[in-house]
């Protein structure tokens, strides 16, 4: 749903700048295409991890792990699922409502859904190439530190 | 050839480590190349407006508008459109990183861009809505509340933890890749 409306809004926008002025516009897609090509090489690794990651832990392996264990070494473990895994949202929110009707806490929830969200380890290759390793290993390990104070609250909250 | 060649290594040796893993356990990786393949095809739908949005951006908007509204001294207006840019994000996180790379070529503010990045990243509206129907309006709205202002600490630690060399540095990359 939400593609539909991206692509909606980039056609018209186009639109209405080739109407503007031509030259412009042809610019802006030379220029969409460069950066594409540029990046490219490390989206197909990005590509090939995802499925690699995915291929070993499937969602199976993922509810054991989530819904087995209770209390923090389980919460840290669906954290790092979470950090290492890259699921689409209409795939991943499913998949933890599932987790939790299935007996797993809402601390575990909220440290898998908010890492999967904001750290991602098989993406890294693209953030370097624009950011430089140091940030980007900061940034991925604030944001999955974070995750745990997301989850307490969660709990607090919720759970 | 021979620079093509080297831009596509990392990409070369993992086919090659991925197919020699098939060899070994055929399930793991036929599987492995199957869900890429799947990836390659919803990135290829995803893909285009991302880049598009960024090409027309780059184009009209003016680098003295994005500097008044997001750049040094655009204070708390520059925060709270960095949010509201990043939530209505579609698509997968990856799609910020080319984005933020005209940020930079337009003077965005750093932290700006890296509040950009974590909107992105897990405030996003669609994914908000759809989070709300699937584990219930309290668990969405609580990892909303807490996620806004850690998205503002975690941009300014980062922006503490790196040098303002380190960030030209960037600045100077994203400019140099996206000409």
């Amino acid at each position: 749903m939400s593609n539909y409306i991206l692509y909606g809004v980039t056609l018209i926008l186009l639109i209405v700048s080739f109407i503007k002025d031509r030259n412009k516009t042809k610019t802006a897609l030379m220029k969409a295409w460069k950066s594409f090509e540029n990046i490219l090489p490390q989206f197909l690794v990005v590509l090939l991890l995802v499925g690699l990651m995915l291929a070993v832990l499937n969602p199976q392996l993922i509810s054991r792990i989530i819904g087995a264990d209770s209390g923090w070494p389980g919460v840290i473990l669906s954290g790092l699922v979470g950090a290492i895994t890259l699921i689409p949202g209409f795939v991943a929110f499913p998949l933890a409502a599932m987790l939790l009707n299935g007996g797993a806490g809402y601390m575990q929830i909220g440290a898998f859904v908010s890492s999967l969200m904001m750290v991602g380890v098989v993406t890294m290759p693209v953030e370097i190439k624009y950011f430089g390793r140091k940030l980007t290993i900061m940034r991925n390990l604030l944001a999955f530190l974070f995750s745990f104070v997301v989850a307490f609250v969660i709990r607090l909250a919720v759970g | 050839m021979k620079a093509v060649l080297k831009r596509y290594r990392a990409f070369i040796i993992t086919v090659i480590a991925m197919s020699l893993l098939t060899v070994f356990s055929r399930d793991t990786g036929v599987k492995a190349f199957g869900v890429a393949l799947s990836s390659f095809k919803e990135m290829i739908f995803v893909i285009p407006p991302v880049f598009v949005l960024l090409g027309l951006l780059d184009v009209w908007v003016p680098r003295e508008i994005m500097i008044k509204y997001m750049g040094e001294g655009s204070g708390l207006k520059g925060v709270a459109l960095a949010i509201i840019l990043g939530s209505a994000a579609a698509g997968p996180l990856y799609g910020a990183f080319p984005i933020s790379a005209v940020f930079m070529k337009k003077g965005v503010k750093f932290t700006n861009i890296l509040i950009f990045i974590g909107a992105w990243s897990t405030t996003k509206i669609p994914m908000f809505l759809f989070e709300m129907s699937a584990l219930g309006s309290k668990f969405a709205l609580t990892r909303l509340a807490v996620d806004i202002p850690g998205i503002i600490i975690i941009a300014l630690i980062l922006s503490k933890l790196i040098s303002k060399d380190e960030v030209k540095m960037i600045y100077y990359n994203a400019e140099t890749n996206a000409k």
